[in-house]
């Protein structure tokens, strides 16, 4: 029964901000929802940039994922944001962009390093204005459980046939949770369920601009399929995954209660740190066999400059050196899962990373199928496709019934759907 | 008799008058006001009239999501009427009655979780009603009735029943507390009346305390009223600001913040938000209003 005026918490939010983060000239100070990373950039990255530049101090603020944007919104808009701020991909950068509240980097030093597929999460629709410095991206597959699947004498499935037989095989022997997923979050059951194993279906990037051109509707085959392929998890899913958070989820896996886990890359330093583990990934099955795979291999993070900061310089000096072979090695060995963005060559020493990182020789990378133009209208495809995506987990909606409402939603908005 | 100075009740009321006006009657008129404007894309804001208000009450898609969380918001305010207030009453006339033994001791243990942050309450029942890790199936299983057991937190049909029974849960102390102090109000000379006039307990009940203590009802009401439609943390610490599955926990509160502070890769629209939030206020003042006028003036107080 408390009794806060709904009106009262956006002005103690807010004022909570101006005096906790208050921007000061002579220390560069980042925004980044990474707080898991918080250590790591204290302990390492920046003792690392000093040694390079003495006499710039840098300060790590990160805020929680899911409070990031509005947060950050918040506090860009009043003037009180850092130095650096460490941008989403595509919308809602661009946004703060279009505001005036991130520099333009075109031709600054370090963003060289970079190739252009790299910079597209950061650039203006027509590809003039780059905004971001791209740092990393994130890969999806499966993990799974190297013992139980020698227990249980299974091999790593390369189709989705195989794949549903390894699910059945494992269910059969009774000893182990299949498929380490639930739906009470709603996030995995699209970023890494349905944008994971979709691009197979949808051939990457081919079939996302197709979309996006208004050539193909989500009622296609191609994009139907994913649902129908997710439709046949239910049963493999632990008991009451629809109250099963992602955490309960790796706890399952970490435990060695479940033998397959739907993973992105930025879960190995998470299992990593449970220890004993003994796992490796296998890439998103495709849909025939022989058919060339495509991975979602997701520009996730990226680094900007605020357009009111007062220490410019040093931001710039600091995105130079972001832009480094020293800085893309240690950020991808130090932040395991998280892939380097730029041109330099890098040895991974992480097995699975390495494993995950090297399907890009074989595949065909692709974004998640939504990332780009079209969280931007309303109904925001985002949050619909979590929604979508995890009733049709849970067996409450049919895939029919899902693509017809995801295609209504993007064509009420969307130009060249609407015809 | 004492004369109070006029400077004397200004100089009484001024610090609260300050504070109250600073931090909640600004806030709330500056709120109201943004709700009549539309932000462009380059972030300049114009007057728009009641454009936002139009969108949110007739465009099919803001609609839908509205009345979605107006229904569960009534929902879950029926199911504390229905739950929280008769056994806080229930708790309250148990433990006034003469004689009970460690009734401090009760009082204590049944208004603690009202004190306790809404995060760990989330977070404690998530765990003990969840299926891999919880103990609501064993306990359910000594009675025999694991196979009753369900996924409530995760299924559509009773997600936002468990969560408003959480909330009972959290909150039953504070109309416990209430009605417990109308209770021991009451003085004793007119229920010795009634007992030497031969009235059985019961009948003490109904016909001596309840109705003395029906403004204390009527506020607690009114208390429950305003609190389920501003709520919002409890949802959102366990369902976060989706309110899944498939918006069926979604109320008021969850609306609006996905509305002003935007969600994941949704942009926030403080406008739009600020429209939400108006449409809340006058959701509560309405409710309000509505006790004041039809209830509050017929209870009369007794008076000694």
């Amino acid at each position: 029964m408390k009794a806060l005026p709904c009106v009262a918490r956006p002005v103690l939010l807010a004022s909570a901000l101006v005096l906790g983060c208050a921007a000061q000239a002579g220390t560069l100070t980042i925004e980044s929802w990474r707080v898991d990373d918080k250590s790591l950039w204290e302990d390492e990255i920046i003792p690392a940039f000093q040694r390079k530049h003495p006499g710039i101090t840098v300060k790590f603020a990160p805020t929680a994922p899911t409070e990031y944007d509005s947060s950050l919104t918040a506090r860009v808009t009043a003037g009180t944001a850092g130095d650096l701020i460490a941008c989403r991909a595509f919308d809602v950068s661009l946004n703060l962009y279009k505001k005036g509240q991130l520099e333009k980097l075109d031709g600054k030093p370090g963003m060289e390093h970079f190739p252009d597929s790299a910079k597209v999460a950061w650039q203006t629709d027509d590809g003039r204005d780059t905004y971001c410095m791209p740092m990393a991206s994130v890969i999806h597959g499966f993990f799974y459980n190297k013992k139980i699947f020698n227990e249980l004498k299974l091999k790593p499935p390369a189709t989705e046939q195989e794949f549903l037989k390894t699910l059945e095989a494992i269910k059969a022997a009774g000893k182990y949770t299949p498929l380490a997923l639930g739906t009470a979050d709603q996030w995995e059951a699209h970023q890494i369920v349905y944008t994971g194993i979709g691009p197979n279906h949808w051939k990457g990037e081919e079939g996302r601009k197709a979309l996006l051109e208004g050539k193909k509707k989500l009622t296609d085959p191609e994009f139907v399929g994913v649902w129908d392929s997710m439709a046949k998890w239910t049963p493999y899913l632990g008991k009451g995954a629809s109250s099963q958070t992602y955490a309960d989820s790796q706890n399952l896996f970490a435990l060695g209660r479940a033998a397959i886990f739907p993973a992105g890359s930025w879960d190995i330093a998470y299992f990593r740190q449970q220890g004993g583990l003994d796992f490796a990934a296998f890439p998103p099955p495709v849909t025939a066999p022989g058919a060339r795979c495509h991975i979602s291999d997701h520009t996730d993070i990226g680094m900007g400059v605020n357009s009111k900061s007062k220490n410019k310089e040093d931001a710039y000096k600091f995105l130079a050196w972001l832009g480094s072979q020293e800085f893309a090695d240690l950020y991808t060995n130090r932040v395991t899962g998280f892939f380097s963005l730029s041109n330099h060559l890098i040895a991974v020493k992480d097995p699975v990373a390495k494993q995950m990182m090297d399907w890009r020789k074989s595949c065909s990378s692709t974004i998640r199928l939504n990332a780009q133009v079209m969280n931007r209208g309303e109904p925001n495809m985002e949050t619909e496709f979590w929604n979508v995506d995890s009733q049709v987990l849970n067996g409450k909606m049919s895939p029919k019934q899902a693509a017809e409402r995801m295609q209504a939603g993007f064509a009420r908005w969307y130009g060249p759907q609407k015809k | 008799m004492n004369r109070v100075s006029p400077w004397q009740v200004a100089a009484f009321l001024l610090p609260a008058l300050l504070i109250y006006t600073v931090f909640s009657a600004l806030p709330l008129i500056d709120t109201l006001r943004l709700g009549f404007y539309v932000t462009d894309d380059s972030g300049a804001r114009h007057f728009a009239g009641l454009a936002n208000f139009h969108t949110l009450l007739t465009d099919p898609q803001w609609s839908a999501g509205f009345w979605n969380a107006m229904a569960n918001n009534l929902k879950f305010f029926l199911i504390h009427m229905a739950a929280q207030n008769p056994i806080g009453l229930l708790l309250a006339a148990l433990l006034s009655l003469r004689g009970v033994k460690g009734a401090a001791a009760y009082r204590t243990v049944l208004f603690l979780p009202t004190l306790l942050s809404v995060v760990i309450i989330g977070f404690v029942w998530q765990l003990i009603l969840s299926p891999l890790w919880g103990v609501a199936e064993n306990l359910l299983g000594w009675f025999g009735l694991q196979d009753w057991f369900q996924p409530w937190l995760g299924e559509e049909g009773s997600a936002l029943t468990t969560l408003s029974l959480v909330s009972v849960w959290q909150f039953v102390g504070i109309p416990m507390m209430l009605i417990y102090a109308a209770l021991i109000a009451i003085p004793e000379e007119i229920v010795e009346a009634a007992v030497v006039d031969g009235a059985s307990p019961w009948r003490v009940f109904w016909s001596i305390r309840l109705p003395l203590i029906l403004p204390t009802l009527g506020l607690v009401t009114i208390l429950t009223f305003v609190a389920n439609f501003n709520a919002f943390d409890l949802v959102y610490a366990v369902k976060g600001a989706v309110a899944g599955p498939n918006y069926s926990t979604d109320i008021l509160g969850t609306f609006f913040y996905r509305t002003f502070f935007g969600y994941q890769s949704q942009v926030g629209s403080p406008t739009m938000g600020a429209a939400v939030a108006t449409l809340m206020f006058l959701v509560i003042l309405a409710g309000v209003g509505l006790y004041f006028y039809v209830v509050q003036r017929r209870l009369q107080r007794y008076t000694f």
